[in-house]
């Protein structure tokens, strides 16, 4: 499932090099895009449980709801985030985590993502959140 | 530096020590009140979100704030409470150009029986000024108690602190 996304997400690491950081994959499944942050010790917080660094969950569902944005109209420029709001739910052991997000609604210049995340279990979610961004019309 | 400001100062440290994550982002604690805390973010290209215009990820700001909060909630309590992350609210004012280095002003605002709010600025200026403010953050953190905070997790701080000679 992975091998027909893999230009897809060279061409992301490519543009967006956080994303190559963080290591963010893309998959698919019939409900639409799904986000992957794979298993990594250097996204540890807390060493003990061990869990992921709430921070690197923020920031990998920031990520995944731009991504599936840019994934929408790859014409358009990167949208930027002005808000962002994250309910923890869960602790994030060390394993993969998913996200799928859902455009709740598109206007002319913002838009609203709301992001859910996941690990083993997509009916016990991690983390919840929603995004705004700031995204501009393709240059006519 | 006061007797309290140092010690508070060596906490907050001990504890961004133990987070695996923050010494991959070189993160480091820069000055500590009673209740506030100055966290840096230094340049780092791993970090630039848009190749075409440079600017710093929004995501590796919020993990700064995310980080800032949690340590300061974490100084701020007396003894060696952790306080899970329930929620952040963030405002990202203004983009901030690669290679700058950021400063996170946490304070804790606000400390009940169950529940800890702290807030975080971003500046991209070591004097916080108000046109280098790149992002704002409130957060809350629910109170489990020291009993079942204690953990491995607070005795390798502990200890670090105790063995450490600074």
């Amino acid at each position: 499932m992975s091998h027909p996304m893999s230009s897809l997400v060279e061409q992301l690491h490519d543009a967006v090099p956080y994303a190559k950081f963080l290591n963010v994959g893309i998959t698919q499944d019939e409900q639409g895009w799904v986000f992957v942050l794979p298993e990594s010790a250097d996204n540890i917080g807390n060493p003990v449980l061990p869990a992921i660094h709430g921070g690197v969950i923020a920031g990998f569902l920031e990520l995944s709801a731009s991504i599936e944005l840019l994934l929408q109209d790859r014409a358009r420029p990167i949208p930027k985030v002005i808000d962002f709001s994250l309910d923890y739910l869960r602790a994030a052991h060390l394993e993969d985590t998913f996200a799928r997000c859902e455009v709740l609604r598109q206007g002319n210049r913002v838009v609203n993502v709301g992001v859910r995340a996941w690990q083993s279990d997509p009916k016990r979610p991690i983390c919840s959140a929603r995004v705004h961004f700031l995204w501009e019309q393709a240059p006519s | 530096m006061t007797f309290n400001t140092q010690n508070n100062f060596d906490k907050a440290n001990r504890f961004l020590i133990a987070l695996r994550h923050c010494q991959v982002l070189g993160m480091t604690v820069q000055e500590a009140g009673d209740d506030t805390l100055v966290m840096v973010l230094p340049p780092n290209d791993n970090y630039i979100g848009n190749s075409t215009h440079g600017f710093i990820h929004s995501g590796a700001v919020t993990t700064l704030m995310d980080t800032a909060c949690g340590t300061v909630v974490f100084m701020t309590l007396d003894g060696f409470e952790l306080c899970p992350t329930l929620d952040l609210r963030v405002d990202h004012m203004r983009p901030a150009p690669v290679g700058s280095t950021l400063y996170g002003c946490a304070r804790a605002t606000r400390i009940s029986d169950s529940v800890v709010f702290a807030d975080c600025d971003v500046y991209m200026s070591e004097q916080c000024d108000a046109d280098s403010l790149v992002a704002r953050c409130r957060a809350s953190f629910m109170r489990i108690g020291a009993e079942k905070s204690r953990s491995e997790f607070i005795d390798a701080i502990d200890k670090h602190g105790r063995g450490g000679a600074a």
